[in-house]
């Protein structure tokens, strides 16, 4: 589909794919699906997506909760809850000082955000993990929101609605503690389970590690952004144990869809309407 | 021949001198005391040595070819095993052993990490990194378990989940994720110990516990040493650098309110004496027993829900 809709201005994409220098910084992208350089605020205006091949671009915070939430309907919860050092970590740079630096890249105070707010009129309690804060990856503030958040759903017998990004998987930086996140979050989805809540899990371009192994599949249902990198083990680890070139669209959306782990595939502009639609089959 | 780590070669040039001694027909009274210096030498040295272990060094400890394994307490600690296959989807995942087994006059059922001792065995387990297929097995079992009231002792001792093409095809997370929201609510006692290796996700995928004990030079991180250091460090070199920063032995896990208790090993190691490491585990799996079976299902549950709930360091003003 992508290639019909290029074609009638392949001369002018050429000239816009070659490499070149000096292109302003922020006024460009370069789509890492089709390698076309497009206008940055094309593509914001087209919700992140790749005009020229639909490719998803990852998502900022404020942008998803703008792109998925009814105007001005969120409530966030635990907003000024932040990371500590439990392990007084350092490798070439110090874990503080890490954090220091993704705290002002982001504006976040971690990678996760939740609250409560309203998808196309229905009520919801909603998180999110955010790829560009170390990558994406659950320590303890991570654990610990998806955690109330789930607990509060199962209080306020509200659907759960969590987008995860993730390249990370659980934050090597906190340790073993990272690691505990997985079994406390999916415990409490466990009692969310059991009070009969609905939890709609959405992946997004990267759902890795740590965070793919405990709540992203854990949803009723499991939607996925197309072409989304969603697996367990990093692609270069496992073509590192393998020893063998790795199938086409390895670790994709599609893959996983073929192989039967997720639902669906959904584009972002349907995303809103496909929760809301389910969220309608689910609740009474 | 005997497998020797790298600090441990001094200990064993002396064990050598102390055998070529012994093995003298007619020992006279100065080689006998001789002997007997080297043999308090050799205790001495490697009390100091083992008690000063780096944590690179006790992963190299937990990773011992001859350390004792899943197979050697199934032997050593249980009167009886009934292994159980498969997992009723795909195969019978060689990496995870399950099935029933006595301890004392208790009935319980086992799940543990299989690493495998010879060449062959290490490659049909592959080296006791477990496929879907495999926490599926643990997972239907452990159920089973449940609904019986038997109480689940799981042993685990995985570099970690098996990162290969079949895994993903066949839903490694989604198999992992499910098994930690299930296991939290098995209405028995799960009682977990890390044997040697904890291999993240791997080894967390059998092991949500009610109680959690450590032998001493076991290992249990977020990610192998070689990988973090891969990562952060940009090359798995610096295994070492990532192994103190990652602070993962069994020591810091009880520091950091993860695991209830640490059992301790044999001088020079569990691969020094696999019977002595059995009697260790062993009197630590029945006290955890006999105090959990006096609680309720209910507070079982709740107990275990809040032993993970409570996990976790961050802090928070209470201004939102």
């Amino acid at each position: 589909m992508s290639t019909t809709r290029r074609s009638g201005e392949q001369s002018w994409l050429q000239f816009l794919k070659r490499p070149k220098r000096g292109v302003p910084e922020g006024l460009w992208l370069r789509c890492d699906g089709c390698s076309a350089t497009v206008f940055r605020n094309q593509v914001e205006e087209n919700l992140n997506v790749c005009p020229e091949c639909d490719h998803h671009f990852q998502v900022p915070t404020a942008v998803r909760l703008r792109q998925l939430l009814d105007p001005d309907s969120f409530e966030e919860w635990y907003a000024d809850m932040a990371p500590g050092d439990p392990l007084q970590f350092a490798d070439r740079v110090s874990y503080r000082d890490r954090l220091k630096a993704e705290q002002k890249k982001t504006g976040l105070k971690d990678a996760c955000t939740v609250g409560r707010g309203y998808m196309r009129g229905r009520p919801l309690v909603f998180g999110m993990t955010d790829s560009s804060f170390i990558m994406g990856s659950m320590g303890s503030v991570v654990g610990e929101k998806l955690t109330r958040a789930v607990e509060r759903a199962t209080e306020l017998k509200l659907p759960l609605v969590v987008v995860s990004g993730s390249g990370g998987g659980a934050r090597m930086h906190e340790g073993i503690l990272s690691l505990m996140q997985m079994g406390k979050v999916a415990a409490a989805l466990a009692r969310f389970r059991q009070a009969r809540g609905l939890f709609i899990s959405v992946l997004t371009n990267p759902t890795m590690g740590g965070v793919a192994a405990s709540f992203a599949s854990l949803g009723d249902v499991i939607l996925a952004e197309p072409r989304a990198l969603v697996g367990f083990a990093g692609p270069r680890v496992v073509q590192a144990t393998c020893k063998m070139d790795l199938p086409e669209g390895f670790q994709t959306s599609e893959f996983l869809l073929k192989h039967g782990f997720i639902d669906r595939i959904v584009h972002r502009r349907q995303l809103r309407s496909e929760v809301a639609r389910i969220i309608d089959y689910c609740t009474r | 021949m005997r497998h020797v780590l790298p600090f441990e070669k001094p200990i064993f040039e002396l064990e050598e001198q102390l055998a070529a001694l012994e093995a003298q027909p007619a020992p006279t009274p100065a080689v006998q005391d001789s002997i007997q210096r080297m043999r308090v030498e050799i205790t001495r040295m490697t009390r100091e040595r083992y008690e000063n272990l780096d944590p690179w060094e006790i992963v190299q400890v937990s990773r011992h070819p001859e350390r004792p394994q899943t197979a050697d307490y199934l032997e050593l600690l249980f009167d009886e095993f009934v292994e159980l296959h498969g997992d009723r989807a795909f195969g019978d995942d060689r990496a995870i052993v399950t099935g029933f087994a006595k301890l004392d006059r208790r009935r319980v059922m086992v799940v543990g990490h299989q690493k495998g001792r010879t060449l062959k065995e290490r490659n049909e387990f592959f080296y006791g990194c477990a496929h879907p297929e495999g926490y599926r097995k643990a997972r239907y079992r452990m159920k089973m378990a449940s609904r019986y009231g038997l109480p689940i002792v799981c042993l685990i001792d995985t570099p970690g989940a098996y990162p290969g093409v079949g895994a993903e095809e066949r839903g490694q997370a989604y198999n992992i994720a499910v098994n930690l929201r299930d296991m939290s609510t098995l209405e028995v006692p799960i009682v977990c110990v890390v044997i040697g290796e904890g291999g993240s996700g791997g080894a967390l995928g059998i092991g949500i516990g009610d109680h959690v004990a450590m032998l001493q030079n076991a290992y249990y991180s977020v990610i192998s040493p070689e990988g973090c250091a891969g990562i952060l460090w940009k090359h798995s070199e610096h295994a070492d650098k990532a192994a103190r920063a990652l602070k993962f032995t069994s020591r810091d896990l009880l520091e950091l309110g993860v695991v209830e208790e640490i059992i301790p090993e044999p001088l020079g190691g569990a691969h020094r004496n696999h019977r002595h490491t059995a009697t260790a585990v062993k009197s630590s799996i029945v006290a955890a027993l006999k105090s959990l079976e006096t609680l309720s299902v209910e507070e079982l549950l709740e107990r275990r829900y809040q032993r993970f709930r409570r996990i976790g360091v961050f802090e928070e003003t209470g201004s939102a």
